[in-house]
């Protein structure tokens, strides 16, 4: 773990509100700043609000979509240091391949194992 | 006056001016810029049909029966008119069965037929004879009148030595023209240049020197038009010339006139060999139709002036009207002109005698001597081997043969009759070719027997009404039959034939041969039955300008024969180097290269046949072919067989072509069949894409509270108890939805099970409300149901139906503000049931998406709806399947209306209309 005083931001955007429950549930058991978009509208707000340093993103929102985010929020050098997960019952690989050719750092699909989940978020902040 | 010796020197300066202008022709053709593909010199050369009868004997006929000699230019001009459809027709015909002359056309329409050949040839020559002795007539007297005057009375022909007679060197002269421009090719298809050229030039010649005599009689001698009439009128006997006469008959008379004219531009032997054998291009065609015409009116607008003037100068029993165009210029003391109207009379007269000898001779070698020649054996392979050369000299010999003929003929009837009566009389002979030949262009049905009944009657009926009488007048036979008839038979007087009297002879002569001629044609063309070759040969000249397909066409043919043989018979007809070069084009038609890998098949005897005919002429040709194939004679029984077989080769490549068209359209089907395979396979690759999506995300939930739940046993009870109601809430939506995708694939393929029986409404209604209730109430919305007592039954599967009411009311609830109405109503004979919410409602751009599958809207709640995306899509596929029809109403922001009707169900004893079973 990191040894800064301010805990890390994670903003979870799903529309799944079971699986949000799920989410939010694990982030915080690791101590994680946990904040929630349901639609692709709030997450643009709160991302600009809140730079999180990662945003675990669903594809499939209402109003805009995840890749549309990806793109958005790459677009701008102020968010490089934005980590993105992928995380998404689309698998195929064609879909993976775009999420990584939009700037994802991460690309996992539903139905995920938490254990896997967990170290892959661990990974993509130690990068930072 | 004017030396012999000078017109002497003129007239052969002409002629010679003649022979280098046919040399140039010919030399024009060698050097490949053919004078006579032109329509000017076609149209030129058609006038050919004025000759010395024309130049002078107008003006004869003029000064004693007035406009009688009209009817001779009226019937061309008329048949100029119907040229486009009758002579291009046989032009056509004759292109395609290179035939050589009149005989030709005839014998080959008829089956080939040398009887028929050499009967036309015999009907022409001896109708024609008479003909180019009166030109060579003409020629004789203008010469003489020339010499002589100023004594206007002739010395009797036979008083003049043969060898001081102009005529005779003037018929060696033609006879010699005709032989060097005439037969210079053995190809009788093959034009004679020069000699169509020549004959153009002449047409000129002959025209001009005619409008300058009637130039200078009308605005010489006289002043104009009117100066002559006038004082013509003023003479009781010359006024009557200006009418048709007073004779009853005078009408009938011109009739036929006219009629025996129209017949002779199409059918004297010259006309024939100018208008359809020379013709090069039938385009040729447009133009001679106005300007031949146009021709004929100029050469005839003196004719009347000058035969007036010549009755108002001249008097006296000894002057020929006949001469009157050569008088004229000569009496008012101008010699110039006066040669130059005996060069036009000596054109006019020349033309006719040259084309008209090369006409004849054609028909006399090929139609007359050759199947004579072939049929004696003569001609057998091996004893004469050049019979090219033999075949010119006949032609030669012909010619020499026909003029002098024409010249004894002249010698021996002397003056006893007119220029206009031997004309007519030759122009009656012709004429009986016309039913021949008109039938033979457009009625299939005229037969050989036909023919020859028609030629045979009309000609003797022909010779015993004009030339017979003509030569007892003459003095030339002894009897009176002429007024008494033959043995004292009245009604058989050649003149007044079954007492038929009043008209001239001419016209009674043409009346009775008609009758006789296509009376006898038809009749024995409908009697006897027509032979194989007669009935190919029909078609072929009726049906010449429909296109026969290649392959198509039948042969009724069957013999044997060898390629060498063909080729021999070949080689000594028409030469060894053009038989070798005809062959080996034919060869590479066939697509062989050699002649000797030829098959001797019908198709080359065909080839030489038609190869022969050009040279000998259709008849002989075939006569010639028969001496090296050995042909089977068909009977009727095998023409049928092959025609059967042919018939058949065509229905089946017809069925070939049908079923090629039927693979096509199979084909095409088969492509639009796979492009929706294709289409259905992508929207198969969609389906699953979209149901995997589907299962993946209530699956991510339950697994990832599972593990949770596993990994954190320290979590409190309520926590573990929210976690474990997740797992169970999206395990049911799971089977649920696995459950719909299944119903949904069932629907799709029709394999849905389906329980119809009588349903009552109401209780479906209640058993989804009931099922349904705990939604309502954890989201605390309001639920309103509005049921009349009585609901009639309806035809369904009562299971289905509630799930449709079921996917309604739990739709409802979760987008419900508060309140929830579902009312059933009857209207007319359908039951309705509509679920109202008062929730975001429906925009109408998705008012239709959301009956499609795995279409969920979100409308605007932050939540989305825990839906499958199938249930709207299956209600509906079960409400059309029940016969009814389910469908939103709403308005954004106002709530939603999903409707259904399904017909009410009429039982058998219930005859009154369901509206009144209802209220």
């Amino acid at each position: 773990m990191s040894n800064r005083t301010r805990p890390r931001r994670v903003l979870i955007v799903d529309d799944e509100p079971n699986i949000v429950i799920s989410l939010e549930f694990l982030m915080q058991q690791a101590g994680y700043d946990v904040h929630v978009a349901r639609t692709g509208e709030e997450a643009v707000e709160l991302i600009q609000r809140l730079e999180p340093d990662l945003v675990l993103l669903d594809i499939m929102l209402p109003g805009i979509d995840g890749f549309e985010i990806c793109r958005w929020v790459r677009e701008n050098p102020a968010w490089d240091k934005v980590k993105i997960i992928m995380l998404t019952a689309k698998g195929r690989d064609v879909d993976i391949a775009k999420g990584f050719a939009l700037g994802a750092d991460a690309y996992i699909t539903k139905p995920f194992s938490t254990k896997d989940l967990m170290a892959e978020v661990e990974r993509v902040l130690e990068q930072a | 006056m004017l030396q012999p010796w000078v017109i002497a020197l003129v007239a052969l300066g002409y002629i010679g001016v003649l022979f280098a202008i046919a040399y140039y022709g010919d030399r024009r053709v060698t050097a490949g810029r053919s004078l006579i593909n032109n329509p000017y010199v076609y149209a030129l050369s058609l006038a050919v049909y004025c000759t010395a009868w024309t130049f002078y004997g107008s003006v004869g006929r003029a000064a004693t029966t007035g406009v009688g000699f009209l009817p001779i230019y009226v019937g061309p001009t008329l048949m100029a008119a119907l040229w486009w459809f009758v002579l291009r027709k046989i032009i056509r015909i004759s292109k395609v069965n290179r035939i050589t002359s009149i005989a030709d056309f005839i014998a080959s329409r008829y089956g080939k037929s040398t009887l028929l050949g050499s009967m036309v040839t015999l009907v022409a020559v001896v109708g024609i004879i008479p003909y180019i002795a009166l030109q060579l007539k003409a020629v004789s007297i203008s010469f003489t009148l020339l010499w002589h005057f100023p004594d206007l009375s002739l010395p009797p022909i036979n008083t003049i030595p043969v060898l001081r007679d102009t005529g005779f060197y003037v018929a060696l002269m033609m006879a010699a023209f005709a032989i060097l421009f005439g037969t210079r090719h053995l190809d009788a298809t093959e034009h004679h240049e020069g000699l169509v050229v020549a004959i153009a030039f002449e047409s000129v010649i002959k025209l001009v020197a005619f409008l300058a005599v009637g130039v200078f009689v009308t605005y010489g001698v006289y002043n104009g038009f009117g100066d002559i009439f006038t004082q013509a009128a003023a003479r009781p006997e010359l006024r009557r010339l200006f009418t048709f006469g007073d004779s009853a008959h005078a009408f009938e008379n011109w009739f036929w006139l006219t009629v025996l004219s129209m017949m002779a531009i199409m059918f004297l032997p010259r006309q024939f060999q100018m208008a359809v054998v020379e013709n090069v291009n039938e385009r040729h065609l447009n133009t001679a139709i106005w300007l031949f015409p146009l021709y004929l009116i100029l050469i005839n607008i003196f004719v009347l002036p000058i035969a007036l003037a010549g009755r108002l100068t001249v008097s006296g029993p000894d002057v020929n009207a006949d001469m009157f165009v050569l008088l004229m210029p000569m009496i008012k003391g101008n010699e110039l002109l006066a040669l130059f109207t005996f060069i036009g009379g000596l054109s006019a007269a020349t033309g006719m005698i040259i084309v008209e000898t090369v006409a004849l001779s054609t028909m006399v070698s090929n139609d007359l001597l050759m199947p004579l020649l072939l049929r004696t054996k003569v001609l057998r392979p091996s004893e004469h081997q050049d019979l090219p050369s033999l075949l010119l000299l006949i032609r030669r010999a012909a010619i020499l043969f026909i003029v002098l003929l024409g010249y004894l003929y002249f010698r021996l009837t002397g003056e006893a009759l007119s220029l206009v009566s031997i004309g007519l009389i030759s122009f009656a002979a012709v004429a009986q070719f016309a039913p021949a030949i008109i039938g033979g262009i457009y009625w299939k049905g005229g037969t050989r027997l036909g023919a020859v009944v028609g030629l045979v009657s009309g000609f003797l009926v022909w010779a015993y009404t004009l030339p017979v009488p003509s030569l007892v007048q003459a003095g030339w036979l002894e009897g009176n039959f002429v007024e008494q008839g033959p043995f004292g038979i009245t009604w058989l007087r050649p003149y007044t034939l079954f007492g038929l009297s009043g008209l001239d002879p001419v016209t009674h002569s043409l009346f009775w041969s008609m009758v006789a001629n296509i009376g006898g044609y038809l009749v024995a063309s409908l009697i006897g039955p027509q032979s194989v070759i007669e009935h190919r040969q029909a078609s072929l000249f009726v049906d010449v300008f429909k296109q026969v397909r290649r392959g198509e066409h039948i042969r009724l043919w069957r013999g044997t024969t060898s390629v060498p043989d063909i080729q021999n018979l070949l080689e000594r007809f028409v030469g060894r180097r053009r038989a070798r070069a005809a062959l080996a084009e034919y060869a590479r038609e066939r697509g062989v290269t050699s002649v000797e890998e030829l098959e001797a098949d019908s198709e080359l005897v065909d080839f030489a046949e038609r190869l022969l005919a050009g040279t000998i002429g259709a008849a002989s040709a075939r006569v010639a072919i028969a001496t090296v194939v050995t042909e089977e004679p068909l009977s009727i029984e095998q023409v049928i067989h092959m025609l059967d077989e042919a018939s058949q080769v065509i229905a089946y490549s017809r069925q070939l072509e049908q079923k090629s068209h039927e693979l096509e359209a199979v084909t095409a089907e088969l492509r639009a069949a796979n492009e929706r395979l294709k289409e259905l396979d992508r929207l198969k690759d969609e389906f699953i894409s979209t149901v995997t999506h589907e299962l993946r995300t209530p699956l991510t939930s339950i697994r990832a509270m599972a593990e949770i739940l596993y990994d954190h046993p320290e979590l409190d009870t309520n926590r573990r108890a929210q976690f474990l109601g997740i797992i169970l809430k999206e395990s049911e939506r799971l089977s649920r939805l696995i459950n719909q995708v299944l119903d949904f694939a069932k629907l799709e393929s029709g394999m849905f099970e389906w329980h119809v029986s009588e349903v009552n409404l109401r209780s479906v209604v209640e058993e989804a409300v009931a099922s349904t209730e705990h939604l309502f109430r954890e989201r605390n919305v309001r639920l309103r149901v509005v049921v009349p007592a009585h609901v009639p039954t309806v035809e369904a599967d009562h299971d289905r139906l509630v799930q449709v009411m079921f996917n309604l009311l739990s739709n409802a609830a979760k987008f419900a503000q508060d309140w929830v109405e579902v009312r059933l109503t009857l209207q007319g004979d359908v039951v309705r049931v509509d679920v109202s919410d008062n929730g975001p409602g429906i925009s109408p751009e998705e008012q239709e998406l959301i009956f499609e599958k795995f279409r969920q809207l979100s409308r605007g709640t932050r939540n989305r709806p825990q839906g499958t995306g199938l249930g709207l899509p299956i209600s509906r596929h079960i409400v059309e399947h029940l016969g009814g029809r389910l469908w939103v109403e709403s308005t954004p922001g106002a709530g939603a209306t999903f409707s259904f009707i399904l017909p009410v169900m009429v039982s058998e004893g219930a005859i009154a209309p369901v509206g009144v079973q209802s209220s």
